[in-house]
C-alpha cells in the first residue's frame, strides 16, 4: 500500500466537519505544523482536538481556533492564548481537562488495543467525578477509557516510504502514543527517506500504526520560552 | 525575615540525596536546581520526556526541539534519555521518581494539595500534577505561607478544587519548615528571625510545636 501524499492537503483531503482528531506536541515542540496550516486552508469547522496543549494566538491549534474551527478542545494545559480564553468565557468551546499522564495513557490504551486503564491521577478530585473507581493492595484507581479517534497527526523528525518513524529530542512528547491511536494516522517529517535507509533498531513508531507520510516543508519550529544563560 | 524564593529552594535543596532522580515544578521548584549541593549527583526529571536536564543553552545554542515541561529552551546533560510522554509518568506512576517539588495554592493539614484550579476564573489546567501527586512517593511543596490577601494557605481542609489528597509530606514556606502527620502540620525548622508565634498565628491548620524549634541555617 502506498503511503506517501503529495502534501498536506492531501493528507487531510478527507477530514470532514466535526471529526474527533488528535494533534501531538507539547506546547509548540514537536506539532504537526504543516497539517494544522492545511486544516485552516481546508476550514472545515466543529473539530474536537485532541492535544497537551491548544498552541499560542497566532500559532499550533491557535491558529485553527482564530479560524473558529475547533467546538471543542481535549487537554491537560491550556489558555496560553487570548482568544482561546476569549472563545471559553463566551461559552463557544468546549474544554475538557484531563491528567497529562492520563492523556498519554489514553493514547497508548488506544494503540495496545487495551479498552482502558487504571490510574491514581484524580481520585479525589473533580476528575474522579462518575468514574469507575476500583481499588489494588488498598490504593484507589479510575478506570480511564482508551481513546477512540477518526485521525491522529503527528509530527516526526524522520520517516520512511514504509511509514517507521523516528523522533527528536524531546519533539517525541505525544507523538508516538497518537501515532498508534488514529483509525487514519498521518505523519508528516522533515526527513523522507525510502524504506531500508532508518536503522530498524532506532524506529519509535513502526509503520504499521502510519497510514499516511509525507516530507513538510518550512518548519517554523517556534520556541515558545526562550531561556538562555550567558557566556561568560 | 521571611525566606526569599532562592532560600526556599536552597533549604529543599538539603533533602537531595546521592542517585535521586527528581521532578522540579514550575516556579520555586525549578530554582532547587541551582542549589544542589556539592558532591552529590541528582538526575532531573522533565515529564515532557526527559532525564538529565542541564541548564539553560547559551545564547543562540537554544534548540526548539528541546524543552522543559515549562517549554523553556534547555540542556542536556551527559547520559541524558529521551522517552514519550506515556513512559514519562509510567516511570512517575511505578515510583520511580525518588522526589518531586512543587508549587500549591493551598496544603490540608492532612497533606491534600490544590494547585490547579480557582473557580470563576480562567482555569489553565491540571498538566501533569494530579499524576505527579497520585503516584510520588516524596512530595515536598514549596510556596509562601500567606495568599496575596494575607490569608493563610496552610489550612485544616483545602477550599479550592483539588489536586491530590494525602499526598504532600513536606512543605517549605517563606516563614517555615513543616512536615504533614497524622496530627497535622509539624513545624521542624523556622526561617531566620521568624518566631513561632509568628508561625502560629499564619497557619490556619493545625500546628505542632515540640520543644525549641531550630533556625534554618542557610
Amino acid at each position: 500500500m502506498k503511503k506517501i501524499v503529495a502534501s498536506a492537503d492531501e493528507a487531510v483531503s478527507d477530514i470532514r466537519d466535526g471529526a474527533t482528531i488528535m494533534l501531538g506536541g507539547f506546547g509548540l515542540c514537536g506539532i504537526p505544523e504543516n497539517c494544522i496550516a492545511a486544516l485552516v486552508r481546508k476550514g472545515i469547522k466543529g473539530l474536537t482536538c485532541i492535544s497537551n496543549n491548544a498552541g499560542v494566538d497566532d500559532f499550533g491549534i491557535g491558529l485553527m481556533l482564530n479560524q473558529k474551527q475547533v467546538k471543542k478542545m481535549i487537554s491537560s494545559y491550556v489558555g496560553e492564548n487570548a482568544e482561546f480564553e476569549r472563545q471559553l468565557l463566551s461559552g463557544e468551546l468546549e474544554v475538557e481537562l484531563i491528567p497529562q499522564g492520563t492523556l498519554a495513557s489514553r493514547c497508548l490504551a488506544a494503540g495496545y488495543g487495551m479498552p482502558a486503564i487504571f490510574t491514581p491521577a484524580g481520585v479525589g478530585t473533580e476528575v474522579a467525578n462518575g468514574k469507575e473507581t476500583r481499588h489494588f493492595k488498598d490504593k484507589a484507581y479510575l478506570l480511564e477509557l482508551a481513546f477512540e479517534v477518526d485521525f491522529a497527526i503527528v509530527k516526526a523528525w524522520k520517516g520512511d516510504t514504509e511509514g517507521n518513524l523516528i523522533y527528536r529530542e524531546t519533539a517525541r512528547n505525544f507523538n508516538p502514543l497518537m501515532a498508534m491511536a488514529g483509525k487514519i494516522t498521518i505523519a508528516e517529517v522533515e526527513e523522507l527517506v525510502p524504506a531500508g535507509e532508518l536503522d530498524p533498531d532506532h524506529i519509535h513508531t513502526p509503520g504499521i500504526y502510519v497510514h499516511r507520510i509525507f516530507k513538510g516543508v518550512h518548519y517554523e519550529k517556534r520556541i515558545e520560552q526562550r531561556t538562555v544563560r550567558k557566556v561568560n | 525575615m521571611a525566606l526569599t524564593k532562592e532560600q526556599i529552594a536552597k533549604h529543599i535543596a538539603k533533602e537531595l540525596r546521592d542517585g535521586y532522580y527528581v521532578n522540579l515544578g514550575i516556579g520555586i521548584p525549578t530554582l532547587v536546581a541551582n542549589y544542589i549541593p556539592e558532591g552529590i549527583n541528582v538526575v532531573l526529571q522533565s515529564e515532557n520526556g526527559l532525564l538529565g536536564m542541564g541548564p539553560f543553552p547559551f545564547e543562540g545554542e537554544e534548540d526548539p526541539d528541546l524543552i522543559n515541561a515549562g517549554k523553556q529552551t534547555i540542556t542536556t546533560v551527559p547520559g541524558s534519555a529521551f522517552f514519550d510522554s506515556a513512559m514519562s509518568f509510567g516511570m512517575i506512576r511505578a515510583g520511580k521518581v525518588d522526589l518531586t517539588v512543587l508549587g500549591a495554592m493551598e496544603v490540608s493539614e492532612r497533606g491534600d494539595i490544590a494547585n490547579w484550579k480557582i473557580p470563576g476564573k480562567m482555569v489553565k489546567g491540571m498538566g501533569g500534577a494530579m499524576d505527579l501527586v497520585a503516584s510520588a512517593r516524596n512530595i515536598i511543596v514549596a510556596m509562601v505561607h500567606s495568599n496575596p490577601k494575607g490569608g493563610s494557605k496552610l489550612l485544616p481542609e483545602c477550599t479550592l478544587p483539588l489536586t491530590g489528597v494525602r499526598c504532600v509530606r513536606k512543605i517549605v514556606t517563606d516563614l517555615a519548615e513543616l512536615d504533614i502527620t497524622n496530627e497535622g502540620f509539624k513545624l521542624i525548622a523556622r526561617a531566620p528571625g521568624v518566631s513561632v508565634e509568628e508561625i502560629k498565628s499564619k497557619t490556619a491548620g493545625k500546628l505542632i510545636v515540640e520543644g525549641d524549634v531550630p533556625e534554618m541555617i542557610f
